[in-house]
């Protein structure tokens, strides 16, 4: 049913994405679009993926952005992907029943076989987090990976999202966000985890940790903050530095 | 947002389709229609014609059209199951209006009821397609309290001036049409040229910054700028949200739509009252084709014009 649950749902699963540490290798939104194509929604089709004008659906794409000027410039690698809202807009339009969000750990999803690919729910979230699949003719978006993240096949260490499990510098974190001891709470908590454009009053359940300030000075990293003396006294150095400072 | 043909055809057809048929039923009740058959199934042909049209062509930008008829189930929280549900609800008072007007020529006692109802039924299927698009927060310019008294007048206004023009075909004119179809006419005007000084004039609803939250992050900053989209062919996102080419012709088809919707019904409206009947009804006719044609333009605009957030994602600043 497209209303959203009635209570709040007992676990928030959803993830953390760390922009500070992203390096933008797209490595999660390649695994992501390997494993869904033959998960849930398989396929996620491709048109013309080898010619002019290729496009195709993806539930995870990573955009590249800059911002702060001067010294403090810098590139944000900004993987986004469904956000699993508490208050998912996507859901209520939807006419059909299609899109729901699961009253027991708040995942949002669509049952193609409800589907009539009208797309009012791709222009309802503020977020771009749907893709539309011409050629099934319904809409597709992210699962959480539901088809890992509860496979009792996969060994329990393998059980979290596609694009968690390919990161190779842990920029993305799994987790329930009403647990208040999980991994993405405490992270949340002490980075400053925040919401994506939160004027559009989604409640998004993934968050964002913001990058950290930057260290400028040797001291800021915990190295020395002086390093060794150029200017040494004695010894074999020392009179290197005299015979050469003696030099015209 | 990308104008779909099948979505403009529908929205104004509807549109004009709910307006004549609320209005054959509104002066019906007021008795001020002539129980002319004739008259009568042109009325209904043209209203419940464009209507079935409209809902028809609707159902061809669905992916999976053959499921259309689940479309009416989640009525308690969609807007757009909400309006497939009065669509199909507001053939039932609008058949029993036509039944009394075409079998019976009585246009009296009951059959007053089913004119109201269906009057009543039109206004209500037209507010819920308004509201398809007003509720939509992420398209500033859909969710504007202007937008649901814009699609109800310029459903009024297109349906008057059919009326009008059908009243003087079938050589029946009432100057109280004539006067309403005008004065709807400058209702939508103003309506319309108020949403355009508000949507142009009004602040961003959501900016690059908010959009990553990245400004916001505490490090000593500026604006957030895209400097590498994830994708080097257009993505779904940016073909169905990031339609670009209104927006260059926008203040043109601004003048256009202002010119045929409003302008030239209005004074050909104006002048059927004094012209001779044939001309009139040639004047009423030319009235009503301009008023559909520059409301197809206003609806292309509406979409046209209309900027979705989620491009803040793909190098757009604010919006």
């Amino acid at each position: 049913m497209t209303d959203l649950p009635a209570a709040p749902t007992p676990k928030r699963l959803g993830l953390v994405i760390d922009v500070d540490i992203c390096v933008g290798c797209h490595a999660c939104a390649t695994a992501c679009k390997e494993w869904n194509t033959g998960g849930y929604h398989a396929p996620l089709t491709d048109l013309n993926p080898y010619g002019k004008d290729a496009s195709g659906v993806w539930f995870n794409r990573v955009h590249s952005f800059e911002f702060g000027r001067g010294a403090d410039n810098r590139v944000v690698h900004f993987p986004k992907s469904c956000l699993h809202c508490d208050n998912a807009p996507c859901v209520t339009v939807c006419p059909t029943g299609a899109s729901y969000k699961r009253a027991e750990d708040g995942i949002v999803l669509v049952d193609e076989s409800l589907c009539i690919g009208c797309k009012l729910c791709s222009w309802a979230c503020p977020y771009g987090a749907r893709e539309f699949d011409s050629t099934e003719g319904v809409m597709k978006k992210c699962t959480l990976c539901i088809d890992r993240i509860f496979n009792e096949n996969l060994e329990e260490i393998d059980r979290v999202p596609a694009c968690v499990a390919v990161c190779p510098v842990n920029a993305r974190h799994y987790g329930d966000f009403n647990d208040p001891h999980s991994s993405v709470s405490e992270m949340t908590a002490e980075r400053g985890g925040y919401d994506l454009m939160p004027e559009m009053g989604c409640k998004p359940t993934n968050k964002y940790l913001p990058p950290r300030p930057r260290k400028f000075n040797t001291g800021d990293t915990g190295a020395p903050a002086v390093l060794e003396d150029a200017d040494p006294a004695g010894g074999f150095l020392g009179w290197v530095d005299r015979m050469l400072s003696a030099q015209p | 947002m990308h104008p779909a043909y099948s979505l403009i055809f529908f929205t104004t057809a509807s549109g004009l389709g709910y307006g004549l048929l609320a209005l054959m039923g509104f002066f019906a009740a007021l008795g001020l229609m002539p129980a002319d058959r004739v008259f009568g199934f042109a009325g209904f042909a043209v209203a419940l014609g464009l209507v079935t049209l409209g809902l028809l062509s609707s159902t061809l930008h669905l992916g999976h059209p053959e499921r259309a008829w689940r479309a009416v189930t989640q009525w308690k929280s969609s807007w757009l199951s909400r309006e497939g549900v009065m669509a199909i609800v507001t053939y039932i008072p609008a058949g029993l209006f036509a039944l009394g007007w075409l079998f019976f020529e009585t246009l009296g006692g009951f059959w007053i009821l089913a004119a109201v109802a269906t009057a009543v039924c039109c206004a209500l299927t037209v507010y819920c397609t308004a509201m398809i698009y007003a509720s939509i927060a992420a398209v500033p310019r859909w969710h504007h309290p202007l937008v649901p008294p814009g699609y109800l007048i310029f459903a009024l206004a297109t349906g008057a001036l059919a009326l009008d023009a059908l009243l003087r075909v079938f050589g029946h004119p009432r100057l109280e049409v004539s006067a309403l179809a005008a004065l709807a006419v400058i209702a939508a005007l103003v309506v319309k040229l108020l949403y355009w000084r508000s949507v142009d004039n009004a602040p961003a609803r959501a900016d690059a910054d908010s959009a990553t939250g990245l400004a916001n992050s505490g490090v000593p900053g500026g604006i957030v700028r895209l400097l590498d989209p994830p994708h080097v062919e257009k993505n779904y996102l940016q073909t169905e949200m990031g339609y670009k080419v209104a927006r260059k012709h926008a203040a043109k088809l601004r003048r256009m739509t202002v010119l045929f919707a409003f302008l030239v019904p209005l004074v050909l409206v104006a002048l059927t009252t004094v012209l001779p009947a044939g001309a009139a009804a040639a004047a009423s006719v030319t009235a009503a084709a301009a008023g559909a044609f520059g409301i197809v333009l206003e609806r292309w605009l509406f979409f046209a014009e209309a900027q979705h957030v989620v491009m803040l994602y793909y190098g757009e600043r604010a919006i």
